[in-house]
């Protein structure tokens, strides 16, 4: 186990040395986004916003237009929704190249409750013109992420749940991660699963299942939402005949929504189904509860595979 | 006082009255746009192009270049007007404002128009974009200055006092902000919409060196810049008094002029009153 936000503090510092130009600004969370490891690195290039998330967006567009690779880090809830106007004028239209670093995605976020459960983020950015969504899936991944945004220009957005999460991946394999280009995690000809952040570990455990069974599931971990590889999703409708999509987001508008519009237009008939939270808030409790309550776990996983498979 | 030399102050004086004149053209030309704090913002906006900024319309992307931003970005047609006639571009792109096809947006975007530093048009973001130039300036022992003008009425918007905390936090003096206080929005009086005074004990509460002048007087104008650029450990703020609509008789003061054109017997009217203000000026 480790955690993708000690991985995030951990990359910006190697970055920092790296790039003079690497800046961070943070909205009163730098403890819990783990940009303090930079800030206490780099103090110089570290910039407290306060608890002032619009005033962050705008300023960080200004450090960018003077040849700053700016990171914006606060919980997903406050980066997104609460400073959309600002990331569309500012980053989007502008093609700035200012970095969002979201963490509490999701409802893994746990005993806070629905307020600060953030499952719109990613539809929220996904419709704006110039921006690129992410979504890592462990420690490893997300060091390679984060790196991949500070070295690719344009406007980003990439969101990572709280707890800590299993590693899946190794260092060596990870450095072949390319934005726009999702990943085969496990090879299978029945179905296909698609998820991204925090669901891909229970989709590889539902993976496992599902072979004792006699259901050979292909799992790909689709960490860039857009731009969408279009390409690969089409060939597994092709191969697999049958997607199911797994994110810790609303059903509407997140991977599944988008991989839906790609195979509307794009595919010979398959069997989809999303899996999601299905358009309502959720609540207050332990994160392994909310998502066993809320359908996002493995047995989740192995559970939607068989119905889909039935029909 | 400073001193200033006549002849720069009538130079000045005149260049704004040509510039009104391109205002009032594009409007009537585009059929839609702001001419009430298009006018109003005029003789700062001259100021600061043609005698103040160091800038270098060959190398719009020079990174020592001191930099404008212009928050209240529906006043476009007074900063098109003087980038062009600064060289940025063609003078005859302004015909084309609000043109499909064309460069010259309803609101600045700086990715297509060379001199526009950031895009605007949603009121409240522009300071703290220039926040984020004085900060990278800073941390590169630059030397340049960044300027950055807001509406009156946009000084409702909540970021904006999130960004004067910042800007006072961080003890940006590289940076100047101007309000140009012309009383008027779009609902009407700016007291009666939401009372902004007193303007000069906000900005003075938050931590800003405060000036406030006639913002008509090129003389007044060029002497609060000098004071804010000298002024040290303090983010500076010139309230500029202005008349919204200024230069066309009928649109000063006149809320109606806010966000609608010309017609053609309007454009007549204000063209003769311009042309004569600037034969006066050319003696």
């Amino acid at each position: 186990m480790a955690n993708p936000r000690n991985a995030y503090g951990e990359t910006l510092v190697k970055l920092g040395e790296k790039y003079p130009n690497l800046v961070v600004l943070d909205a009163d969370l730098s403890k819990s986004t783990k940009t303090i490891m930079f800030a206490k690195k780099y103090p110089e290039r570290f910039f407290e916003m306060g608890i002032a998330e619009a005033n962050m967006i705008s300023t960080a567009a200004g450090l960018a237009s003077c040849g700053k690779i700016p990171f914006a880090s606060t919980f997903a809830v406050f980066a997104t929704g609460r400073v959309y106007d600002q990331i569309r004028i500012d980053l989007a239209y502008s093609q700035a190249n200012v970095k969002i670093f979201a963490t509490h995605g999701g409802i893994s976020v746990g005993k806070d409750g629905a307020s600060h459960q953030m499952i719109e983020d990613i539809a929220l950015m996904r419709v704006l013109p110039n921006m690129t969504v992410l979504a890592p899936s462990d420690a490893t991944q997300t060091g390679k992420i984060v790196e991949l945004m500070a070295t690719n220009k344009g406007p980003m957005y990439a969101r990572i749940g709280r707890a800590n999460a299993p590693i899946i991946y190794d260092k060596d394999y990870i450095e072949s991660v390319k934005l726009g280009k999702g990943m085969i995690v496990e090879d299978g000809s029945d179905v296909t699963i698609i998820a991204c952040g925090t669901m891909v570990d229970p989709a590889i455990d539902a993976r496992k299942t599902l072979f004792k069974q006699g259901i050979n599931a292909q799992v790909i971990d689709m960490h860039t939402i857009k731009p969408l590889d279009e390409k690969l999703v089409i060939k597994c409708a092709r191969e697999t005949g049958a997607i199911i999509t797994a994110e810790e987001h609303s059903i509407i508008g997140g991977l599944g929504g988008a991989i839906a519009e790609t195979l509307a237009e794009n595919s010979h008939p398959v069997r989809f189904r999303r899996m999601g939270i299905k358009d309502r808030f959720c609540e207050s409790g332990e994160p392994k509860d909310l998502l066993e309550k809320y359908g996002l776990n493995e047995k989740h996983i192995v559970k939607n595979v068989k119905d889909l498979l039935k029909n | 006082m400073e001193h200033y030399d006549r002849k720069i102050i009538d130079r000045l004086d005149l260049m704004a009255v040509n510039i009104r004149k391109h205002v009032i053209e594009m409007l009537y030309r585009a059929k839609s746009g702001h001419p009430g704090g298009s006018l109003s913002a005029v003789d700062m906006i001259v100021a600061l192009y043609f005698a103040h900024m160091n800038h270098n319309p060959k190398n719009p992307n020079d990174p020592d270049r001191d930099r404008f931003i212009l928050s209240k970005g529906h006043a476009a047609p007074a900063l098109y007007a003087v980038l062009a006639e600064s060289g940025y571009f063609s003078v005859d792109e302004l015909k084309n404002l609000r043109e499909i096809n064309c460069m010259l947006q309803g609101h600045p975007v700086c990715s297509y128009v060379p001199g526009i530093e950031a895009s605007t048009g949603s009121l409240g973001h522009g300071l703290s974009f220039a926040n984020g130039v004085a900060l990278a300036g800073k941390l590169d022992e630059k030397t340049y200055n960044a300027y950055v003008m807001l509406g009156d009425g946009e000084t409702d918007e909540g970021q904006v006092w999130e960004a004067a905390a910042a800007a006072s936090h961080y003890k940006l003096d590289n940076l100047t902000a101007f309000i140009d206080r012309n009383f008027l929005q779009i609902d009407g009086n700016t007291e009666e919409v939401m009372r902004l005074e007193s303007v000069r004990d906000r900005w003075s509460s938050f931590g800003w060196h405060v000036t406030e002048i006639d913002g008509h007087n090129m003389k007044q104008i060029l002497g609060a810049l000098n004071e804010a650029d000298n002024h040290k450990r303090q983010p500076s703020v010139i309230i500029l008094n202005t008349v919204k609509g200024k230069g066309v008789s009928f649109m000063e003061n006149n809320v109606d002029f806010h966000g609608v054109p010309p017609n053609e017997m309007e454009y007549n009217m204000a063209m003769e009153e311009l042309d004569l203000m600037q034969k006066k000026l050319e003696g």
